[in-house]
């Protein structure tokens, strides 16, 4: 059987290049980078590249770089870190409603210890308005967060725009761009901000080494202490073999991001309309055109995500839903919530994310297949009966 | 997420007593496309007994599967036997559902209440039936 996977938004595979590179640094070259031995100093210049290579990936100095164990702690890290380092010039804080948990989580952690929080809407589209930022601000702003794309809708948020305003304010300005890095450029400096949280396994290097950009001049309060490591503002022995991987993972996305690009772009749109053209009844959620190359995130009347997910995942299909039930909480997603998705709908919503593995016949392959399982749904579903029987009383 | 019993796969995969009944004796339609279940019960019933019992529903995995145990478990049962099926013994049947899941057997023991109830209804027999204890969100249809 085929197997496809369209779940790169999720995780992707590690590169053979960045496995190869990682190699070494397992039992061969094991050293601790903190010790001043042949064995350390060896670590320490792994450790050194890899922040060069992931600097130069998003126009940053090496020095500007932390590396940390995740996307959420990057996150953690600059909203609480500089929150806290930076509250007695103020302690308000702007970030949209669509942030990844990660985001959103430490704000409420904030507000219970005295700051308070902005949560700014998006249009339909996903995008966060510049000028609601500007209107949100007061004397006492002293951050703002807003992620360069939504990792479920994949929208493109104006952030230059957002920037400027912020620039000019005196904010500073942080983006959660765990979701871009690898697929569009991603430039610090284009974008204006003073700090960015990325993550190697977004983009073909490995689990559990991510970092976060914070320019230079910028005061953070370090969130693990008790060490020296990452400039004393993140204790831990590095994560040596994983940080290697990065950085290779952030060279090869140097290297290859426009043709990653060139491919991804119209393999998306060939998913898109051949879904839309056979299924009825679908919404496509995002933006038309300010969204991530690899990104489809679409919410079908009717049926219910998890069931097609686990239809699809039968045929060797691998995608995400972002249905109430696929959620502890049991609730749909925030970020559909946010942007005015019926919640009847949203229950039916599936996020495909394409990768670089992903070939035409694989799209094909996937467009033969989920019609057949939304039609299998619906003969199933109350819902649609009763829509079927409006629709001739009409 | 806790991964599903291969009996509940079975059930979803290949659901038993899918689609409706004309005329049915009870029809009853339980859950909210909101929390992302809805239920739809029909039985048939000759005497005392059911004979037939079909569903539609739209939900997860384990919405499909307990839609399905619930239709098996009653048909050919007596009306009282059928009013005495627990969420418990829909999701027993089923080799247990994952903890998040165990409101979807809950639904069905509603959707198969409700059924019972609408049959009553049309018998005008004033309905002996009690609706289990909703726990956590609202499961009726407006």
């Amino acid at each position: 059987m085929r197997k496809v996977y369209l779940d790169h938004a999720a995780t992707t595979p590690v590169h053979p290049k960045v496995l190869e590179a990682m190699m070494p640094y397992f039992s061969v070259r094991f050293g601790n980078p903190s010790n001043l031995h042949d064995i350390g100093r060896e670590a320490k210049d792994a450790v050194d590249e890899a922040r060069a290579k992931t600097a130069s990936l998003i126009g940053a100095k090496p020095e500007e770089i932390y590396f940390t164990s995740s996307g959420a702690e990057s996150n953690n890290f600059a909203l609480k870190g500089i929150a806290q380092a930076n509250s007695q010039k103020g302690r308000h804080i702007i970030v949209s409603q669509i942030e990844h948990f990660s985001i959103l989580h430490p704000a409420k952690t904030l507000e219970k210890s005295g700051f308070t929080v902005t949560y700014l809407p998006t249009d339909k589209e996903g995008l966060v308005n510049p000028d609601d930022v500007a209107k949100a601000i007061t004397k006492d702003t002293i951050l703002v967060s807003i992620m360069h794309a939504n990792n479920e809708i994949g929208t493109i948020q104006p952030i230059e725009e957002i920037a400027r305003i912020t620039k000019e304010k005196g904010i500073l300005f942080h983006s959660d761009a765990v979701a871009t890095t690898g697929w569009i450029p991603v430039s610090v400096n284009t974008l204006g901000v003073d700090a960015l949280s990325l993550s190697g396994h977004q983009f073909y290097g490995p689990k559990g080494a991510s970092a976060l950009y914070v320019r230079k001049g910028v005061r953070i309060k370090p969130q693990i202490e008790g060490g020296i490591q990452e400039d004393g503002r993140r204790a831990g022995t590095e994560n040596v073999t994983g940080i290697v991987g990065l950085g290779r993972a952030a060279e090869l996305a140097a290297a290859e991001i426009e043709q990653r690009m060139a491919y991804l772009t119209p393999l998306r749109d060939r998913l898109q309309k051949g879904l839309v053209e056979n299924i009825d009844h679908v919404v496509i959620n995002g933006h038309p055109k300010r969204r991530l190359p690899h990104n489809l995130n679409l919410s079908m009347w009717y049926v219910e995500g998890e069931s097609m997910l686990l239809f699809l995942n039968m045929e060797g299909i691998s995608v995400s839903s972002g249905s109430a039930c696929t959620s502890r909480s049991l609730k749909s997603s925030h970020v559909l919530s946010c942007i005015g998705t019926d919640a009847a709908v949203a229950n039916g919503t599936l996020l495909m994310s394409l990768g670089m593995d992903n070939t035409a016949e694989d799209i094909d392959y996937v467009i033969a297949k989920l019609p057949p399982i939304v039609r299998r749904l619906r003969d199933m579903s109350p819902l649609y009966e009763d829509m079927i029987k409006k629709e001739k009383v009409r | 997420m806790e991964q599903y019993s291969s009996k509940v796969m079975d059930h979803f995969a290949h659901p038993h007593n899918v689609g409706e009944i004309e005329n049915a004796d009870g029809v009853g339609t339980v859950g909210n496309p909101v929390c992302g279940d809805v239920m739809r019960l029909y039985i048939k019933v000759e005497g005392n007994v059911i004979t037939d019992a079909k569903f539609k529903t739209f939900g997860c995995g384990a919405a499909i599967a307990t839609s399905s145990m619930v239709t098996d478990l009653v048909k050919g049962k007596s009306i009282d036997e059928a009013l005495k099926i627990s969420n418990a013994a829909v999701a027993e049947a089923l080799g247990g559902l994952p903890k998040v899941k165990m409101h979807c057997s809950v639904l069905a023991e509603e959707a198969l209440k409700s059924a019972l109830n609408d049959y009553y209804k049309k018998k005008g027999i004033p309905s002996p039936v009690k609706m289990p204890d909703e726990s956590g969100h609202e499961h009726e249809m407006e």
